[in-house]
């Protein structure tokens, strides 16, 4: 099962995961990115990873299990 | 600060000095050489008394000590005497009167952990706090009292300086701003080493439980939130101050120890990242799933009493402002979505909200709610949604366009923790 993790610190609302992956990331009314915690479905994985790669704040970890390691 | 008659109770009224706090108790009870099971005794201990925190967070000091020793030895005990509620005044008042029971207990987390340090935290400007601990601290190195060495240090005066993970950062690295720890089991840490933050309430209820065991602790309070808690209790008020109670205590009942003025119009509850509970909540008891129950949270301790002719909004709108002002200036939404809130808010209580005005401050609320690193956001969103809930008469009076006609009257808020211990 994976989930979107992103870290409010590192985030500078770029924007780019929500042109990514809308079905997952909406933006608030600042451009800051929200997720609404549920699981990703497995089609989504691949544009989540790249999501994570192409954050230019590394701001995105895309986790296997929420609370994993 | 008025005192309550503490002798039924536990934390206060301690000598302040070494001497009269080891003939008063007895010395603390750390572990003698050779004693191979102590830390494990001692971690079940602290596991059957059912402490939990008492700087807000209510997290079990059981699970903290277990997550702590597996950071390995040569870690830090941080106490938390940060404080940075405004209207908490316990910490500061513990620390002046019973400086040793603070440390004892840190002693005791650091010999059942392995740490090799005591740091004290006390922010800069509450001199007369940093002093008493200081006295302290001197009083026990020379008399060997303790193995750990103990210090005291002076982080800024900021709300959120105290968040954990923010003060570890600063005895680190001088800075004092939160981490995004998505998973608490994993130790904080300053360096290499482990370390372990606790309230400085917290602590002497550890020197307690030791000494005269876990039944003692829950023989007062709930079987699910046991023992008792410091709660400050302030607004309209004729004797402010830091009253003892056991958890589970009814609302009013605290608040009626501080004698209030009239009857309370609404009790702002366990801080200003807290919540508004209105009369027919008033008996609702002093205990975290009770209060979670209503919307509340027992947070740190805190009362204030609002009276009849104070202005819940206004109050609130200008908690609003403080908190966005608190910021640690890191995260997004808590950066921009908090001082939305809070003009929103204002214009609200004012009676100037344009039409969509509820609508938006909902939705903003619902934006900001879990988004930061830390809970300070989310404490400010607890607080507005409680106000839009409790005085929901008067945004409904406020939206249609009529200001409250309190709106003038002088906020009973305080802003700047005072440290005014007798």
């Amino acid at each position: 099962m994976l989930r979107l993790l992103i870290d409010p610190v590192a985030c500078d609302a770029y924007g780019y995961c929500a042109e990514l992956l809308p079905e997952a990331v909406s933006l608030d009314e600042w451009g800051y990115p929200m997720v609404d915690g549920r699981p990703l479905p497995p089609e989504l994985a691949g544009a989540a990873r790249r999501a994570a790669r192409d954050c230019p704040r590394r701001a995105i970890t895309v986790r296997e299990r929420a609370g994993g390691h | 600060m008025t005192l309550p008659a503490t002798d039924r109770y536990r934390l206060l009224g301690h000598p302040a000095d070494l001497a009269g706090h080891v003939a008063a108790l007895g010395p603390v009870p750390l572990p003698s050489a050779g004693a191979h099971r102590w830390s494990d005794d001692f971690a079940a201990l602290l596991d059957a008394s059912g402490l939990a925190g008492r700087g807000g967070a209510g997290f079990p000091a059981a699970v903290k000590l277990t997550t702590a020793r597996s950071a390995g030895p040569g870690g830090t005990i941080v106490v938390n005497a940060m404080e940075g509620e405004p209207a908490s005044d316990k910490d500061a008042l513990l620390l002046v009167r019973s400086p040793h029971l603070v440390l004892d207990g840190a002693q005791l987390l650091a010999a059942a952990s392995g740490a090799r340090c005591v740091t004290v935290c006390v922010p800069e400007g509450r001199d007369q706090v940093a002093s008493a601990v200081a006295r302290a601290v001197g009083e026990r190195a020379a008399a060997r009292y303790v193995p750990v060495a103990e210090r005291v240090v002076r982080p800024p005066d900021r709300f959120t300086a105290g968040e954990e993970s923010a003060l570890a950062r600063w005895v680190e690295s001088g800075r004092s701003l939160p981490s995004f720890r998505p998973d608490k089991s994993t130790p904080l840490r300053i360096g290499r080493h482990g370390a372990l933050v606790h309230n400085a309430e917290t602590l002497a209820h550890v020197a307690l439980i030791a000494r005269t065991g876990a039944e003692d602790f829950r023989a007062r309070g709930l079987a699910e939130d046991p023992g008792t808690c410091l709660v400050t209790v302030s607004g309209a008020v004729a004797h402010p101050g830091v009253v003892e109670v056991e958890r589970g205590t009814p609302l009013i009942d605290i608040a009626q120890r501080a004698v209030p003025t009239g009857p309370p119009q609404a009790l702002l509850v366990g801080g200003y990242g807290g919540a508004w509970v209105a009369p027919a909540q008033f008996a609702t008891p002093y205990a975290s799933l009770s209060l979670r129950a209503i919307g509340a949270t027992a947070g740190v301790g805190v009362v204030v009493v609002l009276g009849q002719d104070g202005c819940g909004l206004m109050e609130s709108a200008r908690l609003a402002r403080y908190l966005a002002g608190q910021s640690a200036g890191q995260c997004g939404p808590c950066v921009y979505g908090l001082p939305a809130i809070a003009d929103d808010l204002t214009r609200l209580a004012r009676g100037q909200a344009d039409r969509d005005l509820v609508d938006r401050l909902e939705r903003r609320l619902a934006q900001v709610d879990g988004r930061g690193a830390c809970r300070h956001p989310d404490g400010a969103v607890n607080l507005v949604r409680s106000a839009l809930r409790v005085f929901a008469a008067d945004v409904r009076a406020h939206a249609a366009g009529t200001p409250c006609r309190h709106r003038d009257a002088r906020s009973r808020l305080r802003f700047r923790s005072v440290a005014r211990a007798a």
